[in-house]
């Protein structure tokens, strides 16, 4: 049996996108937003599952979005750095449940060895969508994982604890959060771009799911007052700036 | 009813993420007209009870064995039983690396909906909403919980601790615990120092410091800062510094009470993931440097004769 790897992959802002919102500050203004594969998913989940699959070439892997046709073109992307087919999932949520339930749901029918996420979203922050897919599995998760390897069914890897990381092993099926360390960035190259156009792009729609949660509002945080400069002369002064008036220390 | 606390903890000590989860956990408990409950899993060899002076009225202990190693999987199911049992209403873990774990995975069980990263109190005036930062710290968005039970993690740095008398009850809670399938093989810390995502004071340094040789000064004003020690992202892909001390949108995003921020210039995707710090200084010999703008402080000049005189300031300072 081929190893199996479903990578999630989520379609985020670029990260010098300005944030800005409309509609009453209900809904994040996309005027002029370049999209990209969320950084953590392409960079290290998906580059990650390409280099497993560079040493198995019988490996497969499928990507995985939960999102709407504008999801395509980094889909597509995803599929030119090296994946094999890809599932777009049509629903556009914000809710991490019904998305990871989505997510849970692809990857019950495709029976896969190995799901990767990125550690989170660069646009909700949430770090929920690989525990949740895990726990409705019932798979076990590591998490913030900055090491990956694999030897028959036995996955090493290395994860971040505070302070410090820890080594573990764990058989396969597991579902795994990866972040920076895992693997270093690709571009993808004319080859993979040709073949992305005809790799298969399957579109299912959702499973019926109720959102256990729904955005109210956003905001953008208050500017700063303005920088108070002093003289490279006077680092003391600096010093007692900071411990009598900021009470930083 | 009640709030249920995950009292986080390593080799048996209680981190102080939990402290603040406890003084956050209960004001809410007072707000909601209930009390706050704390669950601790696995060997504690502090005296939980004196976590009451958090404003915990009960912990539910469970003393396994088999809870001394992490499993999120594990920890799940366990924490789970006791929400169940103690009918909690809402259940708050740090959103911390373990917090991270487990939350999601409580919340697909319990189908209860998550608040991930929380910075303020739940606003409970007309449903329950809950304030977290979004876009790596560039917007915020109010979350509404829709679920009769609510999972939250609230940000490390985000609530300060506070306390009061009492103590808390402690009560063994028992039940069958099942190994997870995660072996650990080895736990490997930075030793002495303090952890990047709790510390109250980072200093973190970038290009301008020129080579990883030139840390040496970088290193003594954190130490007399007693800070933890983070770099800009060329610095850590270029292997000046450990990928561990990465801050920013696509390494640690933190919010520490003081970030000192040397010889980086604050693209965007930097600021992204330190614009939560209380108060931010910066030292950059170019004026023109972006990351003024989001300055607290600022001294425009040459790190390498500026850095120096900090840390003798510090420890001037310190010292009287």
């Amino acid at each position: 049996m081929p190893m199996k790897i479903l990578v999630c992959i989520s379609k985020t802002p670029d990260t010098t996108a300005k944030i800005a919102f409309t509609d009453n500050s209900t809904k994040f203004d996309t005027n002029g937003v370049q999209w990209i594969i969320n950084p953590y998913d392409e960079w290290y989940a998906l580059v990650r599952a390409i280099e497993l699959k560079e040493k198995d070439s019988s490996a497969v892997i499928h990507l995985v979005n939960v999102g709407g046709a504008d999801a395509e073109p980094i889909i597509r992307k995803a599929l030119a750095l090296g994946g094999d087919e890809a599932i777009r999932v049509n629903a556009d949520s914000h809710d991490s449940f019904f998305v990871a339930s989505q997510i849970a749901e692809v990857a019950k029918q495709g029976n896969y060895d190995l799901v990767f996420t990125g550690k989170e979203t660069i646009d909700y922050n949430g770090s929920s969508i690989g525990g949740m897919v895990a726990e409705l599995l019932d798979l076990p998760y590591v998490s913030l994982a900055t090491k990956f390897e694999l030897s028959g069914t036995k996955a090493t890897i290395t994860r971040e604890i505070e302070g410090g990381e820890e080594n573990c092993e764990v058989e396969l099926p597991v579902v795994v959060s990866a972040q920076k360390g895992m693997a270093e960035q690709r571009i993808p190259n004319m080859r993979g771009i040709m073949a992305a156009r005809t790799k298969p792009l399957k579109v299912v729609e959702p499973t019926s799911v109720t959102p256990l949660t729904n955005v109210a509002g956003f905001g953008l945080p208050p500017a700063k007052a303005g920088v108070k400069l002093v003289s490279p002369d006077n680092v003391e002064e600096l010093v007692r700036l900071l411990h009598e008036e900021a009470k930083a220390f | 009813m009640s709030v249920l606390i995950f009292i986080d903890t390593n080799e048996g000590h209680v981190k102080k993420a939990s402290l603040e989860v406890m003084s956050y956990g209960a004001k809410l408990a007072d707000q909601l007209g209930t009390v706050a409950e704390g669950v601790a899993l696995g060997t504690v060899t502090e005296d939980l009870s004196a976590l009451g002076k958090y404003g915990v009225k009960k912990i539910h202990h469970v003393n396994n064995d088999v809870l001394n190693h992490f499993d999120a999987q594990v920890y799940t199911k366990v924490i789970a039983q006791v929400a169940e049992k103690t009918g909690a209403a809402v259940v708050i873990f740090s959103n911390n690396v373990d917090g991270k774990a487990i939350a999601p995975r409580l919340s697909a069980r319990l189908k209860a909906g998550l608040v991930s990263g929380a910075v303020a109190l739940p606003d409970t005036a007309n449903g329950f909403t809950v304030k977290k930062n979004v876009f790596s710290g560039k917007a915020f968005a109010n979350i509404t919980i829709n679920t009769a039970i609510k999972v939250i993690t609230l940000s490390p740095n985000a609530y300060q601790v506070k306390t009061g008398g009492g103590s808390a009850e402690v009560v063994p809670f028992t039940t069958n615990v099942e190994p997870g399938k995660i072996k650990v093989t080895n736990v490997t810390k930075a030793s002495g120092e303090v952890p990047l995502t709790e510390a109250e004071i980072v200093v973190s340094a970038g290009r301008g410091m020129k080579g990883p040789e030139n840390w040496g000064m970088i290193e003594d004003l954190a130490h007399a800062l007693h800070a933890a020690l983070a770099c800009s992202r060329p610095v850590a892909d270029a292997h000046w510094r450990p990928h561990n001390e990465h801050v920013g949108q696509t390494g640690i995003a933190i919010a520490p009470n003081l970030y000192i921020a040397i010889g980086i210039s604050g693209a965007i995707q930097h600021l992204a993931g330190v614009n939560r710090s209380k108060v931010i200084v910066v030292i950059n010999k170019d004026p023109e440097a972006p990351f003024f703008k989001a300055a607290d402080y600022g001294i425009v000049g040459d790190a390498f004769e500026v850095v120096p005189k900090f840390t003798e300031a510090v420890k001037k300072l310190k010292g009287s």
